[in-house]
């Protein structure tokens, strides 16, 4: 140890810890680092907790994906199958599914596994949607975290293809017809469709490629990106600092919350093991893909009300809403396949252009170049909880086309009516949607405005000397009307001119002149938040409330003893 | 209302911050501060501090019997091989698992909410980037990299070192997306294993098909009759994705016209049974309307009348198999598909 200038001078370490320490420090100086992680303050909420659940649902893919790759062969070599379940004994089958047979009914927790891993992969896409909505609803995406967003995006459309790329491997009836789908989606890509169809299944649909090259994507390729991107993500969120919640005390310029060491990290490990056993409750009670039932990929057979995983809803409904007249014939007899280009791959990509430019369009909108770490209320900014709100209404309209079969048939509704009526409200529900929500959110705005002026209601009616009735209104506390109050109103952007003093026509006016007609969209309707004086000016006119009911109401209520009863 | 107290917090956020886009307000409340610390009753009361204690050293035990209770699933029940036997291992080795997690991950929660402090703690932050004497070091650090490699003095060098790093992907690209592709014989989507002559058979069996056989109102999976040796291999599995047919026999006077001309013998008809949308099997037959239906994303094709398409995100009809009958009765195809089967493509049509 060196001579030490803190002002707790370290001693030589004894216990085995210290000493550990104390090595490593020796050759790492990590010292350093763990002086900024150990006492580092975290704000502390429930929604802070959901990308956990992203976080800890992949920690816990990767545990059970590891017991899976014992036992799984990723081979397309026809074997016969001997053993269990007694359905498929003697069947001819690819070595995949028979080692997925096996690992199912051979290998004891092997189906405990397959089945925490499939959980898993459903709450790990879930949980990256769930927290992606709270980041993007608190406005948690802006300056300086930008940056983060977009490697959330990416993680997003990563962890997509995990789950599309291991939903392949076990080889079945249903997973197999899954590809054949995402084979006629990639022939439908103009000139080159056939051949990025041939490059990916190293030939004419299905060949003998595709379950060993599936397998290196879902292991090896988007794992370690999914990992490499984790760390960046979870190394920006530590340098950046956590956001926090509006409220007393909180501002940009500092953080308020919890020491990493103890409280924080216990409850993050304990929340750790409580996801894990949820999903090892889920993996041990709810069965999930008994790929035994459906049996050996056979190009023939197909099964009705056959669902793709929660994620890959949307897009196997936004196939079943598209009209096939779009597929069209150019020119020179080319092919375009419109009617499933436009579903499969130009609304997904507006879905996600849409997640990557929003940050940027918002703050270019906004005009803002400030750095947030205080979250918004979601109400506070009603066009971003609009977009946002529309934006799901879009996803969940297509999730919901994606099951258009189960729906006929659990309400014995005509298919054809259900595609119709979703074709109509994939353009409908979310204009409407987005209305709607900012409208509430002005609707809570103008309420808090009320509550901060004239406070809250309390049941109690008093009846004046001359005989007039109010209700009396109990005033906020100063934390309950701080967080109605502490909101930053955006306002349209002001732009140059159009020409100057001179008469001279400006350039770059007209650009500057539609974005600020975007801007007008965001905040042309808003609510001010109540300022001081205002809340004097109701005090001073409020002959209902504010009458500091504490000392005058006593003398007053004299005479309304039975008007309070009442209450 | 009372005045407001001095905030306890280290900032009064009183003014705004320029640059939010927002129009500066002088007329502000005043951040009311961090509030007050509340103890919690563990925090006052030693007894119900001691009762958590109990409850977390009582969750941690919890966890070690699920544990426990994990090692004895997996040893005592072996499954036999039936689905309810491995289910029954599942469920037990499962639950027992969700237990000795569920025990620790309570107990540390709980531990955190009751017994550790939960005094906040109140930590600046500093701005996002670098300072300016920082960014000066490193400009100039970069300057004089660039003044040292001399590569603005030798314009020669910076073509070619980009030349050279653009150029040797191409070293792993070229041989890479070469194979990836197999032969890259695009031109077989034209062709089935349909011939003039070959028989139509059932699926999976292989029987062949003898048009008497066929009641009006039936429906038959049909593959091309080869030997069963020949069905146990991948090309066997690559051609019967473009083979197969869905045959259908319906009362000539239902039939009102084929998409092939005379393709159809006595009211049967073969159609691929690839759908023209993105593939899938169309299997769902309807006998009354002879409606076939695919069940992925419900194209519904008409099949009395050219198999055109009555609803759904399909455009084209189904390819149709030109069939008749051989000496023997059997049902024979006259040619291949004359049109590539299954989804649309780029170059369909040349």
């Amino acid at each position: 140890m060196s001579t030490t200038t803190t002002p707790h001078a370290t001693a030589e370490p004894t216990t085995l810890i210290g000493k550990s320490a104390d090595y490593l420090d020796q050759r790492t100086k990590v010292g350093v680092l763990a002086k900024q992680l150990v006492r580092k303050v975290f704000p502390d909420h429930w929604s802070f907790m959901l990308g956990e659940i992203a976080l800890f649902s992949f920690v816990v893919l990767l545990i059970s994906g590891v017991f899976l790759a014992m036992f799984f062969e990723p081979s397309m070599a026809l074997t016969t199958h001997h053993g269990a379940p007694a359905t498929m004994d003697g069947q001819l089958m690819s070595v995949a599914f028979s080692s997925t047979l096996d690992m199912s009914f051979e290998v004891r927790g092997g189906l405990l596994m397959r089945q925490i891993h499939h959980w898993s992969a459903l709450i790990f896409v879930a949980g990256i949607v769930v927290h992606m909505m709270r980041v993007f609803f608190t406005g948690a995406f802006r300056k300086p975290r930008e940056l983060n967003w977009l490697v959330g995006t990416l993680l997003l459309i990563l962890s997509l293809a995990a789950g599309f790329s291991g939903y392949s491997l076990p080889d079945d009836v249903l997973s197999g017809n899954g590809l054949r789908i995402t084979d006629g989606v990639v022939k439908s890509i103009p000139i080159i469709g056939s051949y990025m169809s041939y490059f990916i299944f190293g030939g004419e649909f299905p060949g003998e490629h595709i379950i060993p090259r599936l397998f290196t994507v879902h292991i090896l390729l988007v794992p370690a990106l999914i990992l490499a991107l984790v760390g960046v993500h979870l190394f920006l969120m530590v340098l950046n600092k956590h956001t926090q919640y509006p409220g007393g005390g909180r501002t940009h310029k500092n953080v308020v919350g919890y020491p990493a060491v103890p409280a924080f990290a216990t409850k993050m490990g304990g929340n750790f093991f409580i996801i894990f056993g949820v999903l090892a409750l889920m993996g041990g009670t709810m069965a999930i893909n008994n790929v035994w039932n459906y049996g050996p990929y056979d190009p023939s057979p197909v099964s009705a009300g056959a669902q793709p995983d929660w994620y890959m809803l949307f897009l196997e409904g936004s196939l079943r809403l598209m009209p096939g007249q779009a597929e069209i014939v150019t020119w020179g007899d080319w092919t375009l396949s419109l009617n499933i280009l436009v579903p499969a791959v130009i609304v997904p990509g507006l879905l996600f252009t849409f997640l990557f430019v929003y940050p940027f369009i918002e703050a270019k909108v906004t005009g803002d170049r400030g750095e947030h770490h205080v979250l918004d209320r979601p109400r506070n900014v009603p066009a971003r909880t609009g977009l946002g709100v529309a934006f799901l209404t879009a996803f969940v309209i297509l999730a919901l086309a994606g099951s258009n079969d189960l729906i006929a048939t659990h309400f014995a509704l005509s298919i054809n009516t259900i595609t119709w009526v979703f074709r109509i409200l994939f353009f409908v529900g979310p204009v409407f949607a987005f209305w709607i929500t900012k409208r509430i959110c002005l609707g809570l705005q103008r309420k808090d405005r009320e509550l901060v002026l004239h406070g809250h209601e309390t049941g109690r009616i008093v009846r004046f000397a001359n005989g007039e009735y109010i209700e009396v209104h109990r005033p906020l506390d100063e934390q309950e009307r701080w967080l109605r109050v502490n909101y930053d109103v955006r306002r349209p952007l002001e732009i140059e001119p159009a020409t100057d003093a001179r008469g001279v026509k400006r350039k770059g006016y007209k650009k500057d002149k539609r974005w600020q007609r975007l801007s007008q969209f965001f905040y042309e309707d808003r609510v001010e938040p109540v300022t001081p004086a205002e809340l004097a000016a109701a005090h001073a006119h409020g002959e209902h409330d504010e009458l500091e009911p504490q000392h005058d109401a006593p003398a007053l209520v004299a005479g309304s003893g039975s008007a309070e009863r009442e209450h | 209302m009372s005045e407001n107290q001095n905030p306890q917090g280290p900032s009064r956020d009183v003014t705004r911050h320029d640059g939010h886009g927002t129009v500066a307000q002088t007329d502000r409340f005043v951040d009311p501060g961090v509030p007050e610390h509340r103890p919690r009753l563990t925090d006052t009361d030693p007894k119900a501090a001691k009762r958590n204690e109990r409850i977390i050293a009582i969750l941690f035990a919890v966890s070690c019997l699920g544990t426990i209770g994990s090692i004895v699933a997996y040893f005592a029940v072996r499954p036999d091989g039936t689905t309810p036997g491995v289910r029954l291992s599942t469920v037990l080795l499962g639950v027992a698992i969700a237990v000795s997690l569920f025990g620790i991950g309570f107990a540390a929660v709980h531990w955190a909410k009751t017994l550790m402090s939960n005094k906040e703690y109140v930590e600046e932050r500093h701005s996002s980037s670098s300072s300016d004497e920082v960014r000066g070091v490193v400009q100039q650090g970069f300057k004089d990299g660039l003044e040292d490699s001399g590569i603005a003095r030798r314009p020669v060098l910076k073509g070619a070192v980009v030349s050279a790093l653009a150029l040797f992907p191409l070293t792993i690209a070229v041989p890479l997306v070469s194979s990836v592709g197999g032969d890259w014989n695009v031109g077989k989507f034209r062709h089935t294993l349909w011939k003039k002559g070959t028989r139509l058979a059932y699926d999976p069996s292989g029987r062949p098909i003898k048009a008497a056989d066929l009641t009006v109102g039936s429906v038959a999976h049909v593959i091309p009759d080869v030997p069963a040796e020949e069905r146990e291999s991948h090309e066997w599995i690559t051609e019967k994705a473009k083979a197969v047919v869905l045959l259908v026999r319906m009362d000539p006077r239902d039939h009102k016209r084929d998409h092939r001309e005379g393709a159809s013998y006595d009211g049967i008809v073969a159609y691929s049974k690839i759908c023209t949308h993105v593939g899938c099997p169309v299997a769902l037959y309807e006998q009354q309307t002879h409606h076939l239906l695919c069940p992925c994303h419900q194209s519904t094709f008409d099949i009395s009348d050219g198999s055109k398409v009555v609803f759904g995100p399909a455009k084209r009809p189904l390819p149709q198999l030109p069939i008749t009958v051989d000496s023997e009765g059997y049902l024979v195809a006259e040619d291949d598909f004359n049109e590539p089967i299954g989804p649309s493509y780029w170059e369909r049509l040349k």
